[in-house]
């Protein structure tokens, strides 16, 4: 089965959407959303609708911190910008959207994978992974071969290894064999607001038979997002950066 | 259970049966091994994972799986299975016949011609394995295979680093990789995945096989290891004394401490020993004595604080130091034509620190066969040509160093110059577009089949067009200049 694996998609419909069908182009059989479905984008309500057809059809799911921020709280660990997005997705959200963000777990298994959002050492801390020494945590809390998440919105390949922890930077679209004696630590990147200096939306495969794991980059409209987010009043600086993937 | 180390002839190991053990390694063990099912028997390599193992004993077979099974070509071997068995992972690869460099190595000093021969052939063999994003980094005369029909391969990518894949090889150890006699010196700072390390190593081998003896020993301290970086080998010639000066300058070339002014590139050595003749000598060549103590300790305080450079794939490297071929028909072309050419060289070249531009000229055999004293007047012709070139490059106000000048014969003159590009490992092709007269559309166009037979890009030249001029009949124009 080939696993197509999204994070990060941030209300964000153009990419999501792009990376759907890149996918399937691509052979996707299954398909796992590391959370933050919402936040930051002006498309929440159409977001979840998809992504809970997809749930349906057997998708693996987790939560996010913006997911987990939509349902209340003061998010007072949130930059301005991010809590004005998520006081603005509250206010659209109806009771089945709010259900369905409410029933995703923190963490999901598959054979030897494990989903995340964030570092798999306190799932809902949200701990980032940006070094190799929390990427080992992350590994080691795991207790699994395979450690897919996303948050940090940078794709990239960690791994154990005798020195300590290896870090990779992907080349997309390059294949890249995921040795079933090794540990991995794979970011996916993010699909709604990559923050790379790329634009494109980034998303991740997995082909569990060959256990080879393949990063994507997706080019969308995000000229179509960006004015969606201006035209919903939320703050201008999420259209900006759309552009500029920062 | 007996122990991947120690499988006894008839073992079965996945869908392979042991036929007889080859080689046990500090890493791995080798037996030969035939398909249950039959078919050609192969290498079957196990890693050693018994209790006090190196982890990079199985991080340099997990590095040669995944990099065995994205090169192709008669230069590597070819992966023909992997994966877990009853004794642990194993992989079968194609047994390579042929002579190991090893045997060439213990009957050196071999004569100049041998050592040309043997080390076209393996940069050869080493171009190609860069240009799939590949850096060997443990180049030895036991890890290189001539093939019978003249190719190298090579062979053990434990140390390998691919490009576009994570280095489990190095992420392994924060020791230098590499075997102590040939390793490069940014290896031994710890750098990996810069091809220019390969072409190091090869001139180590390169120096064995003319002198038989290492430039740098086989140091087995840290100290020793990097005296390279500061210490020059004793000149070849000083050991050799009738060893030719460009051969000289070709190995010292591929020692130079600093990439930036060692050889740009594996084919580019291959060329210059296949073309000795077209080597620029320089203080290299003629060098009869290493530097002295002054230069030596500038070098070492040097060493000690350079900065390694930042990590780029293989084929990064070798992006800035193209081969440019510019095929120049001296006999039938115009001034306009020729002065588009050298714009359209400088393009090319342009920016670009390390490249190579060799302008070709091929003399038409039928010239040559309808003269009487045809011999003769061939080698006349063939000098004129040689002249020609040097004349339309003159321009160019290029470096010597990068230029080289070559005439072909032959009556086939786009094989020719697709030939020649070919084991040159050329990377562009510039060559002019020529006139529709009668002549012409009789023969078929030059340019024409060479942009559609070449191994690389190529680029077709024409005059710019100037209104009121037949740009395609030279004849006209050439009346008009006259």
């Amino acid at each position: 089965m080939k696993i197509a694996v999204l994070a990060d998609i941030h209300a964000n419909l153009e990419a999501l959407r792009a990376c759907l069908s890149h996918a399937e182009r691509q052979g996707a059989g299954l398909y796992a959303f590391l959370g933050d479905l919402v936040g930051y984008g002006a498309d929440p309500v159409a977001c979840l609708d998809l992504l809970a057809e997809y749930s349906i059809r057997s998708a693996l799911l987790v939560r996010g911190n913006h997911d987990e921020a939509a349902l209340g709280g003061l998010c007072e660990d949130m930059s301005f910008v991010a809590r004005e997005a998520i006081y603005w997705t509250r206010a659209r959200l109806s009771r089945t959207e709010r259900d369905f963000l409410a029933s995703l777990p923190f963490t999901t298994r598959r054979n030897d994978s494990l989903f995340v959002h964030a570092g798999a050492d306190a799932p809902g801390s949200w701990n980032y992974i940006t070094s190799s020494s929390q990427a080992g945590r992350s590994m080691d809390a795991a207790r699994a071969t395979v450690v897919f998440s996303g948050h940090v919105h940078h794709p990239s390949l960690f791994f154990a290894a005798g020195s300590g922890v290896g870090r990779f930077q992907p080349v997309p679209g390059v294949p890249i064999p995921l040795n079933g004696r090794r540990r991995w630590q794979a970011i996916v990147g993010s699909v709604g607001q990559p923050r790379d200096g790329s634009n494109a939306a980034a998303y991740a495969l997995y082909d569990e038979q060959e256990r080879m794991l393949t990063f994507f980059r997706v080019p969308y409209d995000h000229m179509t997002t960006a004015r969606k987010i201006i035209a919903a009043g939320l703050p201008e600086r999420l259209a900006a950066r759309l552009h500029r993937g920062e | 259970m007996e122990s991947a180390a120690h499988l006894k002839p008839g073992t079965q190991v996945a869908t392979y049966c042991v036929q007889e053990k080859l080689r046990e390694g500090g890493m791995a063990v080798l037996y030969r091994a035939a398909p249950i099912a039959g078919g050609e028997p192969g290498l079957l390599k196990v890693p050693k994972l018994e209790f006090g193992s190196h982890p990079v004993c199985y991080a340099g077979f997990e590095a040669e799986q995944m990099i065995l099974g994205r090169v192709v070509g008669p230069h590597v071997p070819r992966l023909v299975a992997g994966g877990e068995s009853d004794f642990g992972p194993y992989l079968v690869m194609e047994h390579i016949a042929g002579t190991s460099f090893a045997e060439y190595a213990s009957a050196a000093p071999l004569p100049a011609a041998d050592v040309a021969r043997l080390g076209a052939a393996l940069g050869s063999a080493l171009h190609d394995l860069h240009r799939q994003d590949v850096v060997h980094h443990d180049l030895k005369p036991s890890h290189v295979i001539l093939r019978e029909d003249g190719q190298v391969a090579l062979i053990d990518f434990g140390l390998a680093v691919h490009g576009h894949l994570p280095d489990l090889a190095g992420a392994e150890s924060d020791k230098p990789l590499g075997t102590a006699a040939y390793i490069s010196p940014e290896q031994i700072a710890g750098v990996r995945g810069d091809p220019r390390s390969d072409v190091f190593s090869l001139g180590v081998i390169l120096y064995l096989l003319a002198t038989g003896r290492l430039p740098f020993g086989e140091p087995t301290s840290m100290v020793g290891l990097r005296r390279r970086l500061y210490c020059d080998p004793l000149p070849p010639r000083r050991i050799i004394h009738d060893l030719p000066e460009w051969l000289q300058e070709i190995i010292l070339h591929c020692l130079e401490v600093r990439t930036d002014t060692r050889y740009a590139t594996a084919a580019q050595v291959a060329h210059d020993l296949t073309h000795p003749g077209q080597v620029v000598l320089t203080e290299r060549a003629r060098r009869a004595k290493r530097a002295g103590m002054a230069v030596a300790a500038r070098r070492w305080l040097t060493a000690l604080s350079a900065v390694p450079p930042a990590r780029k794939p293989p084929t990064a490297h070798l992006a800035l130091a193209p081969h440019v071929l510019v095929a120049i028909d001296t006999g039938c072309s115009s001034p306009r034509l020729f002065q588009a050419l050298r714009d359209a060289t400088m393009r090319v070249v342009g920016g670009e620190q390390q490249w190579r531009v060799s302008c070709i000229s091929v003399l038409e055999h039928s010239l040559l066969t309808e003269q009487e004293e045809g011999a003769e007047i061939g080698r006349a012709l063939h000098m004129l040509r040689l002249v020609e070139l040097h004349h339309w490059a003159q321009p160019l106000g290029l470096p010597q160093e990068q230029l080289r000048f070559h005439v072909l014969e032959g009556s086939d003159v786009p094989s020719k110059l697709i030939e020649y590009a070919r084991a040159s490992h050329a990377d562009h092709i510039i060559i002019g577009a020529r006139g529709t007269s009668g002549l012409r559309r009789m023969l078929g166009s030059v340019s024409s089949r060479v942009a559609a037979e070449a191994p690389c890009s190529v680029t077709v030249v024409r005059a710019p067009h100037i209104a009121g001029m037949d740009a395609n009949n030279f004849n006209a124009e050439i009346r008009k200049i006259d």
